[in-house]
């Protein structure tokens, strides 16, 4: 009987890092599922699905020499989930400004409260050293309302930050 | 009437290309009030395409006056259908009866001009904003065999967010 796993693998950039890592899997029977990779700070960042009829142990033992050639970390959970369960997103919330701590918290603390269930949040620093610049894409599920989302952000946010609350008018056709 | 199979990407057949309707007849009335059938029996579907039922004539229905506050033409029928104008550009979240489980961001112009034959064969014309004519761009790609799947960007690179900032600057 075969199970997922989520595998996270983590390392300073270098070409090559997802071939070799997916041709390894590949060569060892595994299925892969949905992944996000991304470069982040310089290094390269992956969690993918991973599918196999093997046990954890053979899974771990074919992953560690792969992960050691390129000197990467990695962590191997085995996971309840599985294809098909994905939510439609229906609110794009961006939110950007100088950068300081908390932002993130204020934002996403006031945005739970208001009912949000985030599907995909990606931020950046931008900008220069002497002045960071932070920019965050939240897309989710607003299960209270988009202007509950809008309500709750005009009482938390303070000036120094842009928030835009835009719905996801998704077309099916 | 009765509700017909969607084909499902990666069938071939959504790459193939209709042919124009020259014949407006009760078969062709039968074939269109099955068409509709099928699309209202889709969730949330606002339009459809004949190919995506693996019928390669230039027919498409499109109908978004369900909607709250959006700009439309009520139920139409299209048929070989021509957009003559585009004007503008929006990135917008698009998925497909043919895609089943995904969904992705798509460039479409926000406005546009459009001519098309009814079921009687007159020639009608229209002008289309927003939503209604995201949904006519995306059927009509079907006519020509292209899915919004050749049409993605990146989710990340949103270009309507840039468009936000830039205005702001001017």
């Amino acid at each position: 009987m075969s199970h997922w796993y989520m595998l996270t693998v983590i390392g300073k950039d270098r070409r090559g890092i997802v071939a070799g890592l997916t041709h390894a899997l590949f060569e060892a029977g595994c299925h892969l599922g949905e992944a996000t990779m991304m470069r982040l700070g310089g290094n390269f960042t992956i969690m993918l699905m991973v599918e196999t009829e093997a046990r954890k142990k053979a899974l771990e033992d074919m992953i560690e020499p792969v992960t050691e050639s390129m000197d990467l970390s990695w962590h191997l959970d085995q996971i309840e989930g599985h294809l098909h369960q994905h939510h439609l997103p229906d609110v794009c919330i961006t939110v950007s400004g100088a950068d300081r701590p908390g932002i993130v918290a204020q934002v996403t603390g006031a945005l739970a409260e208001a009912g949000l269930e985030i599907t995909d949040l990606e931020s950046d620093v931008a900008g220069s050293e002497d002045q960071p610049v932070y920019i965050m894409q939240i897309e989710g599920v607003a299960t209270e309302g988009i202007e509950a989302l809008r309500s709750a952000l005009n009482v938390a946010t303070v000036s120094t930050i842009d928030v835009t609350v835009t719905p996801i008018d998704t077309l099916i056709g | 009437m009765s509700v017909l199979e969607i084909i499902a990407y990666p069938d071939e057949r959504l790459k193939r290309e209709s042919d124009p309707v020259t014949v407006f007849d009760e078969k062709l009335s039968s074939y269109i009030a099955d068409l509709e059938q099928t699309m209202r029996a889709g969730p949330g579907g606002v339009g459809i395409a004949a190919p995506q039922t693996g019928h390669f004539q230039r027919i498409v229905i499109v109908d978004v006056s369900g909607r709250k506050e959006t700009p439309n033409h009520g139920p139409l029928v299209l048929i070989n259908p021509e957009i003559t104008a585009w004007e503008g550009m929006k990135t917008g979240r698009e998925g497909c009866m043919s895609v089943p489980d995904f969904t992705g961001n798509v460039i479409r112009a926000e406005r546009i001009h459009l001519k098309a034959q009814n079921q009687q064969g007159e020639w009608q014309e229209y002008d289309m904003q927003g939503f209604e004519a995201r949904a006519v761009q995306h059927e009509v790609d079907h006519l020509n065999g292209i899915l919004f799947l050749d049409r993605l960007v990146s989710r990340r690179h949103d270009l309507f967010k840039r468009k936000v900032y830039q205005d702001r600057d001017n």
